[in-house]
């Protein structure tokens, strides 16, 4: 996105509830088409809002696959707090929990789902909190949001949406279960220059 | 949170703030590989100018497992001991570069002078300073305590508990840092002591203060908390005539504890003299979490260092 | 002094009372009345609004010298006393050696008087080295060149009974006084604040008022069994002032001595552990210092006396049981009587100077000192201008020692003009070398 000299709106919605039940519905199904099976897969939700998705994404999963088993068994959440590398840049994060479902995570297909991808570094540091946990057959990453300026080599295998974006912009993904409503939303903090 | 000196400066959302990440911290201790990368790069400088074995290997362990260097500074063999003053020493881990400092003292007060001096900028962690206060010991009790009458909490408080505190609180650190935090989170404390062994002045404390121990017992509290008679501490003696009235009077003997109800829990922050303030087989008993209480001590120290370290100390910080 | 110059005061209020000229001719007040005519050569100094004091006492001042020289000296710490608005002060015995020895007092006498700041009287210790075992010589430091009327184990206590009868019987021959420290040892072991709510919390080991009050009591009657005047140091505690009370109203013959410190501050500075705060006697609680403001106020305390006591940054900078007991209190003294007392019209300046040159002179028998503002008295004068305020700062302090609990605070009153022997040692705060 190029710079505008027209005064920006503070917020844009960019996806509203139906968009993203339905880019949801499409991820689930990608993941299922590239060839694993409910049994094989594991889908962590990187907190907060990573997961509702990832047990949004194992509801609809079990449902296409016509399992009748809590998405607890397939869906847990992965807190990646203590690996970051940011954390003396920052005021004190708390940490949030990590459930891993029943079947543990080796030998199985791991799926990573955030609400946005951004630099990487996140995604980086559950790689290392996935690998204290033990040793998946595969990892692969689910991110409604891909909002650009990797700052890693790093990318999604299902995106919902790629959102060009400025750096001084910020993405919102706001969920019924965190937020009351399901949206995404462009916002541009009044006055703050592009930097990061 | 700038530093860990004192019960008495943090607040109650601090307190269950920490527990919090220490239930964090526990809960990662149990993955196949417990080292965490939080605090790689960091040095954190064990300062003791009192021996304590334990405690110093349970901040060693918590520094390693969060990947920090861990360097021991013990009084003997060191310049300290040489006579080296706190304040040289002080200077000595500014210009080499530690990150934090935990220290333990026979000094009351000597954590806050090394915070508020001036001669080093690190956080600090007070690891017992004199009779004053030991507050990653209040946090650890607080913590195992919580576990057992508050399971799946991770934000709960003690509210409505009752806890007794037994023993030496004169000399004690521990029972100054348990009374406030275990107030601060909604407990009720009872302290029972000799007479002579509870401070002049003490009566301004949040806290009952009784010296009849089967009295207190009587009450049915959740949780008992045996504390060390400090022999060594006993200047002037006369505190008690003999160590048998003591143990009569107040020792958790096998008797007084089979009288408690079920779901008491016992407590002692160690080293326990063993057939005098505790009776053997009550330490070692069903109800006693005594080495649950050393677990608790790495998870707890993991999570202040976390909360003082992994976090932008700058003072313009966000 | 026959250097002495002639100085005309102009307007300054007598003892905070009446406005009057005062001139100092020869070392001597030559006159006192209102429109003095200035001699030939005289220098007129107009100190409208001031107030006119004879020149301060001090009963209990620690100069340190010999064998401390790290934190004062005999000149240092006199420089310090004129800046304080005194012309005179009681340096205390637990130097190194111990002023125990006519030799020792009159090497200390001497230095003061080669100093020139103020005039020095040594205090000799009541046992050799202090320690508390046989009486060291009084008589010899008595009719020494030092004359020596104070005795004191100051620091420490004379606690044996016995030889605290003896002591106060012995200084009767030439007119002593026993100037005790009252501190049982036993109940103080290891203390090392006021036994207390706050003690308590902080885990210091408590230092009870009542080790102060049974040393007093004792001492008291043992004054009243021999007849022997006693003179109670640095009374910390409303215990102590009630037994002092009790005592007079039996006609005892009784002094005591509160300090500035105990006039304002408490056991809660203790609770940043800032080693300034450490002092023996301890800080104790508010109502103790409503209680020695009340004896000082109503005559039960005879005298305000600042046991200054200087130390060096490193003995300071400390762990709190690690740190030395005292604090510098010579060059704020005045300043803190008059925020404590006269501002809250508990004393009056005619009480300021009973309290802090006329009586401490009389119990330490100095002759030139605390005398009438009149012709014919010794030019021994401080000027003080209660008006202006200074925030303390002991960077600008003649004592070598920087340990002042008063650090930051701003206090009322300043140092005009101090004259010793009809020599000015201090003009507007600043040392007027001689």
């Amino acid at each position: 996105m190029t710079e505008s000299t027209t005064p920006v709106p503070d917020r844009v919605r960019i996806l509203g509830p139906e968009e993203i039940r339905r880019a949801l519905v499409r991820i689930a199904h990608e993941i299922l088409e590239s060839g694993h099976g409910a049994d094989d897969l594991v889908l962590l939700g990187i907190p907060h809002r990573g997961v509702p998705l990832a047990e949004r994404l194992a509801a609809q999963i079990l449902a296409a696959e016509g399992i009748d088993r809590p998405v607890e068994d397939l869906a847990g959440s992965l807190d990646v707090t203590m690996y970051r590398d940011d954390l003396r840049q920052h005021p004190t994060r708390a940490p949030s929990p990590t459930r891993i479902p029943r079947g543990g995570i080796d030998g199985r297909t791991v799926v990573l789902v955030d609400d946005v991808l951004f630099s990487g570094r996140t995604v980086r540091a559950a790689l290392d909190a996935l690998g204290a946990i033990g040793r998946p057959s595969a990892v692969r990453l689910a991110v409604l949001v891909d909002r650009g300026h990797r700052e890693l080599p790093i990318r999604a295998d299902h995106v919902g949406k790629n959102l060009p974006t400025s750096r001084g912009e910020r993405v919102h993904v706001e969920l019924a279960e965190t937020d009351g409503e399901d949206a995404v939303v462009l916002a541009r903090p009044a006055g703050e220059e592009e930097t990061r | 949170m700038k530093h860990m000196i004192s019960i008495a400066d943090l607040s109650r959302e601090e307190a269950i703030a920490v527990l919090a990440t220490a239930e964090h911290m526990a809960q990662t201790q149990s993955r196949s590989i417990r080292k965490l990368p939080t605090l790689v790069g960091t040095t954190v400088v064990n300062l003791f100018f009192e021996d304590s074995t334990r405690t110093r290997i349970s901040f060693e362990a918590a520094a390693k497992r969060l990947s920090a260097d861990v360097i021991n500074f013990s009084a003997k063999g060191s310049s300290v001991s040489k006579g080296e003053s706190l304040k040289d020493t002080a200077l000595t881990l500014q210009a080499m570069g530690a990150d934090a400092v935990v220290v333990r003292s026979g000094s009351s007060g000597a954590a806050h002078l090394l915070a508020h001096a001036g001669w080093i900028d690190q956080p600090i962690v007070n690891a017992g300073d004199g009779a004053h206060e030991h507050p990653t010991q209040a946090l650890l009790d607080t913590f195992t305590l919580r576990r057992h009458l508050r399971p799946g909490e991770p934000e709960a408080g003690l509210d409505g508990a009752h806890v007794v505190i037994v023993g030496d609180v004169l000399h004690s650190r521990v029972a100054r840092s348990n009374v406030l935090l275990l107030t601060l989170l909604g407990a009720r404390v009872t302290l029972v002591a000799p007479p002579a062994l509870v401070p002049v002045g003490a009566s301004a404390w949040p806290c009952e203060i009784t010296y009849d121990l089967d009295e207190a017992l009587g009450q049915g509290p959740d949780a008992v908390m045996m504390l060390r008679v400090q022999r060594e501490r006993m200047v002037g003696g006369g505190f008690f005539p003999t160590a048998g009235e003591y143990s009569r009077r107040y020792g958790l003997s096998t008797a007084r504890a089979a009288a408690l109800p079920e779901h008491t829990r016992v407590m002692h922050p160690g080293p326990m003299n063993r057939g005098f303030e505790i009776a053997g087989d009550v330490a070692d008993g069903p109800r006693s979490v005594i080495v649950e209480q050393v677990s608790s001590g790495v998870f707890v120290r993991m999570a202040v260092l976390y909360h003082l370290l992994a976090t932008d100390s700058r003072e313009d910080a966000r | 002094m026959t250097t002495a110059p002639t100085l005309l005061l102009r307007g300054g209020l007598l003892y905070g009372e009446t406005a009057a000229d005062l001139l100092l001719e020869g070392g001597e007040i030559a006159a006192v009345g209102t429109d003095l005519e200035a001699p030939a050569g005289a220098e007129v100094i107009d100190v409208d609004g001031c107030v006119v004091l004879p020149g301060l006492v001090d009963l209990h001042t620690h100069l340190r010298e010999p064998g401390g020289e790290e934190a004062e000296t005999v000149e240092t710490g006199t420089r310090a006393a004129a800046r304080g608005g005194y012309t005179a002060v009681h340096a205390m015995a637990n130097t190194t050696p111990t002023a125990d020895t006519a030799g020792v007092v009159e090497q200390i006498a001497r230095a003061g008087e080669s100093a020139g700041w103020c005039t020095v009287r040594p205090v000799g210790a009541v046992t050799v080295g202090l320690a508390g075992e046989r009486l060291a010589e009084l008589d010899a430091m008595a009719s020494s060149r030092a004359r020596v009327r104070v005795f004191s184990d100051d620091g420490k206590c004379v606690h044996d009974p016995v030889l605290m009868r003896r002591a106060l019987e012995y200084v009767k021959s030439f007119d002593g006084v026993i100037a005790q420290h009252a501190q049982d040892p036993r109940l103080t072991e290891g203390a090392q604040m006021h036994e207390g709510e706050v003690s308590a919390q902080l885990g210091l080991a408590g230092w009870p008022a009542v080790a102060e009050e049974s040393v007093i009591a004792r001492d008291v009657l043992l004054a009243h069994h021999v007849g022997s005047r006693l003179h109670v140091c640095h009374l910390s505690t409303a215990g102590s002032v009630d037994i002092i009370r009790w005592a007079k109203q039996r006609g005892i013959a009784v002094t005591a001595e509160v300090t500035p410190h105990h006039l304002l501050l408490t056991d809660e500075s203790v609770r940043g552990f800032d080693a300034r705060y450490k002092v023996n006697p301890p800080l104790r609680t508010q109502a103790d210092v409503e209680a020695v403001r009340e004896g000082l106020a109503d005559g039960t305390i005879d005298i305000v006396a600042t046991d200054h006591a200087p130390h060096p940054a490193d003995a300071k900078d400390r762990e709190w049981d690690q740190a030395a007991m005292g604090m510098t209190g010579l060059e704020t003294a005045l300043s803190i009587v008059q925020s404590t007392m006269v501002d809250r019209e508990a004393l009056s300046w005619r009480d300021v100077a009973r309290v802090m040159s006329e009586t401490p002179a009389r119990i330490g028998r100095d002759e030139d000192q605390g005398r009438p503002l009149e012709a014919g008295s010794p030019a021994n004068v401080l000027v003080w201008d209660p008006r202006p305020t200074t925030v303390v700062d002991p960077a600008v302090h003649a004592s070598r020692s920087m340990n002042s609990p008063f650090t930051g605070r701003e206090l009322p009153g300043r140092n005009r003009l101090t004259v010793h022997r009809g020599r000015v040692t201090v003009r507007d705060g600043a040392l007027v070398e001689g």
